[in-house]
């Protein structure tokens, strides 16, 4: 499953270093974070579901940068 | 300007004006740091904060890190000025960069801006605004002149002309009456128009292709890749250096009992550090890119992906279909060959007998003759099956068929040595002359070639399902190198599998069809374009370069926005790690100073992202922006 969220963060590096430690998350089989569109789309492995795994990505995301944020919940 | 800049912009103004000041101020010792420290601390404190919470999580080498440390070190050294100065100055940089970069792109936004904002529907007899995504098929919906349609549609009534520029990059308005489809993403210019929604908004034209631009700077090429991985290396390395500078020189001149000098080489060191900052090269890259999808996409060409638009640029071997791509794939009167009489009787007499089919080569007569037809003046139609047509004609007898129906009636024809489709004519056993009808050429296909030859198409290739001779008439007369002819669909993916094999390693092949039946060869070829794709879902799907209208001469368009998207880059890099190699050079020397190191970093980044920016303005092909 795949899933577009927007983010907020200030630079291009930043954005770079969003995408490895979304990638390195638990359940996320694959991320890209598009720094120009501002958005980051977050493909789910099987059996996991957004739920579960965005707070992850979100609290890993702000370990490499504090300054972000992702928008993914309702 | 948003909130998050303002409100730097005051911090930057503030601090400058204190800075400025107290440089002026003739006071030392512990007031000196005392007074510098206030700017300092209003220009500075978000970073120190952050490379404060860095290192508390292990993230130590981001920018945040390296500019406390410099500014730090030089506060330590007790070189209050030059400390704020340097914090200063990176936070305008990072003001400036985040003005440019919110600024354009809100720029290619604006130029990708097709989306509508609202439907007008009749909720309990009134006209309301309503959100597009609300709005069911079937809905009729109003649109007034200089409204965007919102939604895919057929015209229940109302005429007017379309702007389609926004989806085709075509400015000569299209006119639509009752019954036609139109696309979401028009604007209307004049007229009323009732429509009857056919799909929903997510499934619409608009929505596809706003969804496809916006992913499509999500697809990284590889420049990118490089940027990203040399930042990941780039940074730590300049860090390391930066402690290696700062310790080993000293303590080597101790051990060799000279002056180690500490306070020089650890401003060296932090010099290296305010230079390290990957930031020009980081964000100029992404920048390019998404401003070449921007501009094409802004010409009625959609590039699914960075990594497209790059390998476009590379592209040197370039592999046509014929029919709907080189030529228009309807047939029209290429030729008429009087053999008695005038031209335009043939004509008429020729477009009067077959006025009754619907057959292509019927249409194809009366769109020659061009005129309003009296039908009364025909009478007595008799259709002889693979022969042609047999009527009476202001009571003349009209023959208009093949060679079967001349020989037939044995009317005294002269036989056409061509391969084209031919009707010959005859009035009354009388031969008229024969009209030939062919697939024609599109206008600009012999310039779109020459041009791509030009651009740096090395080889050009056309596959075509046609006899070989129609096949090699065309190639002849477009100046294309290399023919194929009598090919089925999956001998053409075979072709253009050889072809691939036959490529040198950095060239790209693209193969350009009109996404009818040649999906599986679209998506073999390293670039798959389709053209006249607007409304056709399985050739956007297939394809990774879509041009919204079926003009050749967009591939040169396509070409041109890639590479100079791709110089562009290019530059950056060179310009970007050129300057800073430099830099970090002379201040390992210790020829640079602060100031050296901060346009290293802030200079560098600001000329890299209005270059960067550039690639927005590559001149349209028709002249148009």
């Amino acid at each position: 499953m795949k899933k577009t969220y927007k983010i907020d963060v200030d630079c291009a590096n930043c954005a770079n270093k969003m995408e490895m430690a979304a990638k390195q998350t638990k359940g996320v089989k694959n991320a890209v974070v598009n720094f120009m569109t501002l958005k980051m789309i977050v493909e789910f492995e099987e059996g996991y579901t957004p739920d579960t795994v965005m707070p992850e990505v979100e609290k890993n995301c702000k370990i490499v940068e504090d300054d972000c944020e992702i928008f993914w919940k309702k | 300007m948003n909130k998050k800049q303002k409100k730097m912009l005051y911090r930057i103004i503030i601090s400058s004006i204190l800075w400025l000041f107290f440089s002026f101020l003739k006071v030392e010792g512990i007031l000196k740091f005392i007074l510098f420290m206030i700017p300092y601390y209003i220009i500075g404190y978000d970073i120190l904060k952050k490379a404060f919470k860095g290192i508390l999580k292990k993230q130590v080498f981001d920018e945040n890190f390296l500019m406390a440390i410099a500014t730090i070190g030089a506060i330590l050294l007790k070189d209050y000025r030059e400390g704020v100065a340097v914090m200063l100055f990176y936070q305008i940089g990072e003001l400036f960069q985040s003005y440019a970069v919110g600024k354009s792109r809100k720029n290619i936004s604006e130029l990708m801006d097709i989306r509508p904002d609202y439907a007008n529907v009749k909720i309990d007899g009134e006209w309301e605004k309503v959100d597009p995504d609300e709005v069911e098929i079937g809905t009729l919906i109003e649109v007034k002149p200089g409204e965007k349609i919102p939604i895919d549609g057929k015209v229940v009534s109302g005429t007017a002309s379309l702007n389609t520029s926004a989806l085709t990059g075509e400015s000569k308005p299209a006119q639509v009456k009752e019954g036609d489809e139109v696309l979401s993403g028009c604007i209307n210019l004049d007229g009323l128009l009732y429509i009857q929604t056919t799909k929903e908004f997510t499934e619409s034209t608009v929505s596809k292709i706003l969804d496809l631009v916006e992913n499509a700077s999500s697809r990284k090429s590889k420049s990118e890749d490089f940027i990203s991985k040399f930042a990941r290396y780039y940074t730590p390395a300049v860090c390391y250096s930066a402690l290696f500078l700062a310790f080993v020189p000293p303590v080597v001149s101790l051990i060799l009992k000279v002056d180690p000098q500490w306070s020089q080489w650890i401003f060296r060191a932090l010099t290296f550090l305010v230079i390290s900052c990957p930031c020009a090269l980081v964000i100029s890259i992404p920048l390019s890119f998404f401003a070449g999808i921007g501009a094409c996409s802004h010409e009625g060409i959609l590039v699914k992906g960075s990594n497209y638009l790059e390998a476009l640029s590379k592209c040197d071997t370039m592999v046509f279909d014929k029919t709907g791509t080189l030529t228009k794939g309807v047939f029209e009167v290429s030729e008429i060959k009087v053999n008695q009489g005038t031209r335009e009787q043939l004509i008429e007499y020729a477009a009067l007998a077959e006025s009754y089919s619907s057959h292509p080569i019927s249409l194809s007569l009366m769109k020659a003759y061009g005129k309003e037809m009296d039908k009364n003046r025909i009478s007595q139609i008799e259709e002889i099956s693979g022969h042609g047509i047999k009527a009476i004609v202001d009571g003349n007898r009209i023959l208009a068929g093949n060679q079967l129906l001349m020989e037939k009636y044995q009317i005294p024809y002269k036989k056409e040595e061509v391969d084209s489709t031919i009707v010959y004519v005859s009035c009354n056993q009388q031969y008229l002359g024969a009209i030939l009808i062919s697939d024609v050429i599109k206008p600009t296909s012999s310039q779109a070639i020459q041009q791509l030859k030009k651009n740096g198409i090395k080889k050009t290739v056309m596959l075509t399902g046609d006899q070989k001779k129609v096949a090699i008439d065309v190639a002849r007369e477009l100046n294309i190198d290399c023919t194929y002819s009598q090919l089925l669909p999956d001998q053409k993916v075979e072709k253009v599998e050889a072809l691939l094999k036959e490529q040198s390693k950095d060239g790209k092949l693209a193969f350009v069809g009109d996404g009818i039946n040649d999906a599986p060869v679209l998506s073999r070829a390293d670039i798959g374009i389709a053209m006249g794709a607007l409304g056709s879902d399985a050739a956007i799907e297939a394809a990774d370069v879509v041009l919204m209208d079926d003009d050749p001469l967009k591939i040169v368009q396509a070409m041109r926005i890639s590479r100079k998207c791709i110089r562009i880059v290019y530059e950056n890099i060179v310009f970007a790690i050129g300057i800073k190699g430099i830099c970090l050079i002379l201040g390992a020397l210790g020829f640079a100073n602060m100031w050296m190191a901060i346009f290293a970093d802030v200079g560098v980044m600001v000329i890299a992202v209005l270059n960067a920016i550039r690639v927005l303005y590559t001149g349209g092909y028709h002249g148009k922006k």
